[in-house]
């Protein structure tokens, strides 16, 4: 499995200001299934977007700026914006299978791996 | 962006500032592997005529698992990451999220009506509304003519 993060990032350009971040994953695999755990705190379920292109994951989310009326802020230690990451998977995965559960900001992947087919024998003809 | 304003008067301290640059860099340019292990959680503090918001970022912990004391002008949040148990016969090929137990304590520079204090848990983010009771509130005070 490779991250192709960085890859990604110098030929997007955002139109927005707000800043892109790398969402911290876990990953393990199983017998059947690969897992992802990707930390995405304040991410809007409704901007969240998980796409497989051939063996490529992409996991883009969006979280929504918080501003309460009346209030300044006055001390920022972490900031509102965008979560991008993206994976090259090595094992063949059931793209229709994908499982994914967004809770308490953390996003859940589950990639069934794909049942490799038997392999075939081909027969040769004696000419 | 870095103002310890909301925090009692005390003198920022440059030692933790850099600390939190680094760990945003790390986090803009994903060198999670190299992050060095500042405060946690990452909080915001907004304030008001009415008070203070203090909002952070708890991802993956359950919110009967935060613990929040309001003591005072104190607030302090506790918990424990738990870590994902991906069960004996699984390979771990990334495992970049922290676990373990957390403890913050935050001094702000008034008192905080603990019966008014108010927590919510929206994916991942604790919100803290912490009003000041009406008798601290800063009153206007008119002058009278003579």
């Amino acid at each position: 499995m490779t991250d192709n993060t960085s890859g990604a990032k110098a030929q997007t350009e955002t139109v927005s200001q707000a800043p892109t971040f790398l969402p911290a994953a876990d990953i393990y695999e199983t017998n059947d299934a690969v897992v992802m755990l990707l930390e995405m705190p304040g991410a809007d379920p409704q901007s969240l977007n998980v796409t497989l292109d051939k063996r490529t994951l992409t996991i883009t989310a969006s979280s929504k700026p918080f501003a309460p009326q009346g209030y300044t802020l006055v001390h920022a230690e972490y900031e509102d914006g965008n979560y991008e990451r993206a994976f090259t998977l090595s094992e063949l995965v059931d793209g229709d299978r994908i499982d994914a559960e967004f809770k308490d900001g953390v996003l859940r992947l589950t990639l069934p791996k794909a049942t490799p087919s038997p392999a075939k024998k081909i027969n040769v003809r004696a000419a | 962006m870095l103002t310890d304003l909301a925090l009692g008067g005390r003198w920022p301290d440059v030692a933790r500032d850099m600390r939190r640059l680094q760990e945003e860099m790390n986090r803009t340019f994903g060198g999670f592997r190299f992050a060095v292990p500042a405060e946690y959680p990452p909080v915001n503090v907004w304030a008001g005529a009415d008070g203070a918001i203090i909002t952070a970022e708890i991802p993956g912990v359950a919110p009967d698992q935060i613990d929040i004391t309001v003591h005072q002008d104190t607030v302090t949040l506790r918990g424990k990451r738990e870590p994902a148990a991906p069960g004996k016969d699984a390979t771990v090929h990334r495992e970049e999220r922290t676990v373990g137990a957390f403890a913050r304590t935050l001094v702000l520079p008034f008192r905080v009506d603990s019966e008014k204090a108010s927590a919510r848990f929206e994916r991942g983010v604790l919100i803290l509304e912490l009003p000041r009771p009406p008798a601290d509130k800063p009153r206007q005070i008119k002058i009278n003519p003579a």
